[in-house]
């Protein structure tokens, strides 16, 4: 009886929960409704047979409780009854997985006019990279990498001169637009991961991953780190502001390229490039040292 | 045969074997300690598993101590806190789950429901406890070398878990490493007499389908170990040769601390994909056991045969085949092709099928049924609960696309501890309620079962239903501290604290749960033979608890399947297996 009652309890007071929970997700700033609709979709399925389940199992262990007169039916099988309740399920199950796999197709096509933005993570903060006029980005390596280089962008390759080189944590993106998140790790893995955005994707030494999306509403939001890389993970933070397209590109005039900020590997000095080989030759080159400590302590 | 296990009550002649002669222990070291009994070395499994268990339930306080009350415990730093994570949860679910499902139920359970007289090769089953018993204490000496335990997450990925930034990265994550290989060295002896004692030595008339469920969770599960495990061993190897010996497994060209590092190539994804290979059949590895022991528990204590048998072998084996074909959906973000998203998502959402219609057989069990709301019956009603649960927020996160916000937030902690960390837990409570009475001839405590069953399940329900939200909010996981952001509300950080005081009232049953068993042993209510009326012939020994050998000096006979229960036309509400037909009244 207790058991019943507290199973029926638990199923609807979950309802009631998820209704007046004040704990939900933010208000969504990307294209990415159709995640949100999956979500939903997902919730009414799987809530609806939460509850079905639970009241139909208290009724049991209400109905059916030990009773020494009584004696329990015998039914090994019931074919019907299972084929039933497999079609069902079936049914549930392509319900949740149609708008999942669309929305996913989207997810997974990037517009072919997509601004082509480049996310850097390193322990622990966050560095941006947007193409110049020409709508492209250099090539990297890790071995580029230098005090004169410190996104390691390939000096020959003439994509990269141009480049906007974010050096801080604060990034700015144009309302509207469809834009392609290249995302590049320096170190561990990492993940860029802006709760309002709904996407997110890891950030792997070694290859370069990705993500596309289109923001929708102007407003500063916080950039997390959303995968394990170390004692500072939890203060791997950086903001990222959406404006509009005047706002944006006064923001964009003001910010300084490869070519102006390090001149020197901008040129394409090989000597400097073909210098930095071993560990020796490049002490300090990040000071993610630096970073660390200062995010660590506030 | 329609009507499936039921109707074949005559003897199905099985090949006869000749009986081996048992090796008797007769010093009290080779009986007690290096004992070749599958029974003892099941409770030397089980022992060395809550042990360790206890100290992965000491390490979530705590973690939740410093989520719930951030900035108050000087001794908590972001460091201590990642060892705490890392190793609450390789503990749980590899030395704990897995070794108690197996080692512990599967050694004490197997031969005695088939009708063996032991495991087919004891002096192997032995060597497998003592390694097991070896990489346990492996794990535990490295909270005590320099540098502490790994702090690099239980997944293990590198590069951060062999690279500065993390905690433990030189004895820790060494010792890490040798322990999981010792311990799936261990698990391979073990799971191949498992295995071989299911397939060779059952008694005569135990057909495959007639064997328990519990049996057959375990024998599916330990296929499914064989052949996981080997994935993770390789990549334990891989992982310390990259970091003793320098190789680029799984190291790429990176920055170390600012400096640029000498490996190259080497491929943090492959890694990933190894791990999952085993991680994903782990879950299950973990989960069929438990549906096997929640449906012989469920059939016995509501009196009626287990609803749909032959569905329910078959699901386990389907779920164990699909779970190979699952493991990228742990990846979806990792930066994988996105085009393994279509397939990946398919096929975990068709693995929910057979898992459903295995929960509908459980409710459909008790349907019509005679329900007596014994210990492990709560326990099995709350398992149901919360399996369907966890499965349901199993479907969000299959489902590629939904996984995608929801990732590595504490959605998923809360999703995986409903799903496989309190549903298996609640499963061995019933479990070792429904068999302490044939293990020590005695109950444990009614009352105290009573307060421990309470607290366990509405306890552990308020601490991980509410935490999903927290992931909607979009709070990560392995976080030290949310600390100061624009869209998480204060209010957050009281549902921390109140998850926290759960999760210590939820501890604290679980220690009154252990001085139960410890005075139960002593003084429990005596229970007499085969005190729940179940048909399994581990109730129809000659002595309980079953002496060395099993079975008296000849073996039973099985004349029918496990579930022979309230069967029209007879007098008592139940059919032991081995009861001749001739026999029943």
């Amino acid at each position: 009886m207790v058991l019943a009652l507290v199973l029926v309890i638990l199923a609807v007071g979950s309802v009631i929960f998820h209704i007046w929970t004040p704990w939900y997700s933010t208000p969504i700033a990307s294209n990415w409704g159709s995640i949100d609709f999956a979500i939903d979709i997902t919730f009414w399925i799987t809530g609806v047979a939460y509850v079905i389940i639970l009241v139909f199992m208290a009724w049991c262990i209400y109905k059916y409780r030990y009773r020494p007169d009584r004696r329990a039916d015998y039914e090994p099988e019931n074919h019907r009854l299972e084929w039933w309740l497999t079609g069902i399920t079936s049914v549930g199950v392509i319900g949740l997985l149609t708008p999942g796999l669309l929305a996913w197709n989207d997810f997974v096509t990037v517009p072919k006019d997509a601004l082509q933005y480049e996310v850097v993570g390193k322990q622990w903060g966050w560095n941006f990279r947007l193409p110049g006029k020409d709508g492209k980005l250099g090539t990297t390596k890790i071995k580029f990498i230098s005090d004169d280089n410190p996104f390691g962008i390939n000096p020959k390759d003439p994509n990269g001169k141009d480049d906007v080189l974010i050096e801080d944590d604060d990034l700015h993106l144009p309302l509207g637009v469809p834009i392609k998140m290249n995302l590049r790790s320096l170190d561990v893995l990492h993940n860029f991961y802006v709760p309002q955005f709904r996407a997110k994707m890891d950030l792997v030494p070694g290859m370069i991953t990705f993500f596309w999306l289109e923001p929708t509403r102007t407003g500063t939001f916080d950039i997390l780190c959303a995968e394990l890389c170390g004692l500072g993970h939890h203060a791997m933070r950086g903001t990222v502001v959406v404006d509009d397209k005047t706002a944006f590109n006064k923001w964009l005039q003001q910010q300084e390229t490869f070519a102006t900020l390090y001149p020197k590997a901008a040129a394409g000095d090989t000597q400097l490039a073909d210098n930095i080989k071993g560990p020796e030759k490049t002490k300090t080159v990040l000071s993610s040292r630096e970073i660390s400590s200062k995010k660590l302590v506030h | 045969m329609s009507n499936g296990a039921i109707e074949d009550t005559q003897v199905i002649p099985a090949a006869e074997i000749e009986e081996v002669e048992l090796y008797h222990a007769h010093s009290f070291i080779t009986k007690w300690v290096f004992s070749q009994d599958a029974k003892i070395i099941a409770i030397q499994y089980s022992t060395t598993a809550i042990l360790i268990g206890l100290v992965g339930l000491v390490l979530s306080w705590l973690m939740r101590l410093q989520l719930g009350y951030p900035d108050t415990f000087s001794f908590i730093d972001p460091e201590s806190y990642l060892q705490y994570v890392t190793m609450h949860g390789m503990i749980m679910v590899v030395y704990l789950l897995t070794a108690l499902f197996l080692g512990g139920f599967g050694n004490y359970l197997i031969p005695l429901m088939v009708g063996a007289r032991d495991m087919v090769f004891p002096y192997l089953n032995m060597l497998s406890f003592w390694t097991y018993l070896l990489a346990t204490l492996i794990l535990t000496a490295s909270f005590f070398v320099p540098g502490g335990a790994t702090g690099a997450g239980w997944t293990l990925y590198p590069p951060q878990a062999i690279s500065e930034g993390t905690p433990g990265i030189n004895g820790g994550i060494i010792l890490m490493l040798v322990s999981l290989t010792f311990f799936i060295i261990g698990f391979t002896m073990g799971g191949l007499n498992y295995v071989v004692t299911v397939l060779q030595a059952r008694t005569r008339g135990m057909s495959l389908m007639r064997m328990p469920l519990t049996v057959w969770g375990i024998f599916v599960a330990t296929i499914l170990a064989l052949l996981a495990f080997p994935a993770l061993l390789v990549a334990s190897i891989m992982m310390t040769f990259d970091k003793l010996l320098g190789t680029s497994f799984f190291m790429p060209e990176m920055l170390i601390q600012g400096e640029i590092g000498p490996n190259e190539n080497g491929s943090p994804l492959l890694f990933q994909h190894l791990f999952w290979f085993f991680g994903h059949p782990e879950v299950y590895i973990v989960a069929l056991p438990a549906f096997g022991v929640v449906s012989d528990i469920i059939s016995t204590h509501a009196r009626k045969n287990i609803f749909g048998y032959r569905m329910m072998v078959w699901a386990i084996v389907g779920i164990g085949g699909l779970s190979f074909i699952v493991w990228a959906h742990h990846m979806y973000v990792s930066g994988m092709n996105p085009y393994f998203g279509f397939f990946f998502a398919t096929t975990t959402l068709i693995i929910a099928v057979p898992t459903a219609l295995k929960l509908y057989n459980w409710v459909f069990t008790l349907y019509k049924g005679n329900i007596h709301l014994t210990i492990p019956m709560l326990f099995c009603v709350a398992f149901i609960l919360t399996f369907l649960n966890g499965g349901i927020t199993g479907l969000f996160l299959g489902n590629v696309v939904v996984d995608i916000p929801l990732s590595d937030t504490m959605f998923v902690v809360a999703h995986f501890h409903m799903v496989m960390g309190i549903a298996p837990v609640l499963v061995i409570f019933a479990a070792i309620y429904h068999w302490f009475p044939l293990m020590s001839g005695r109950f444990l405590n009614e009352f105290w079962g009573q307060v421990h069953f309470w607290v366990t399940f509405l306890g552990s329900y308020l601490v991980y239903f509410p935490m999903h939200y927290l992931g909607f909010v979009g709070v990560p996981r392995r976080y030290y501290e949310i600390g100061e952001t624009s869209f998480v509300p204060e209010s957050a950080a009281t549902l921390n604290e109140f998850i926290t005081i759960m999760v210590l009232i939820v501890g604290v049953a679980q220690i009154i749960f252990i001085i139960n068993i410890i005075m139960s042993i002593f003084n429990g209510k005596l229970a007499g033979k085969n005190p729940w009326k179940a048909t399994t012939l581990e109730w129809q020994t000659e002595t309980t608890p079953p002496g060395h050998g099993n079975f008296g000096k000849e073996l039973p006979i099985c004349y029918r399947w496990a579930y022979e229960y309230s069967p029209p036309g007879v007098k008592t509400d139940f059919v032991p297996q081995n009861l001749a037909p001739d026999k029943i009244k």
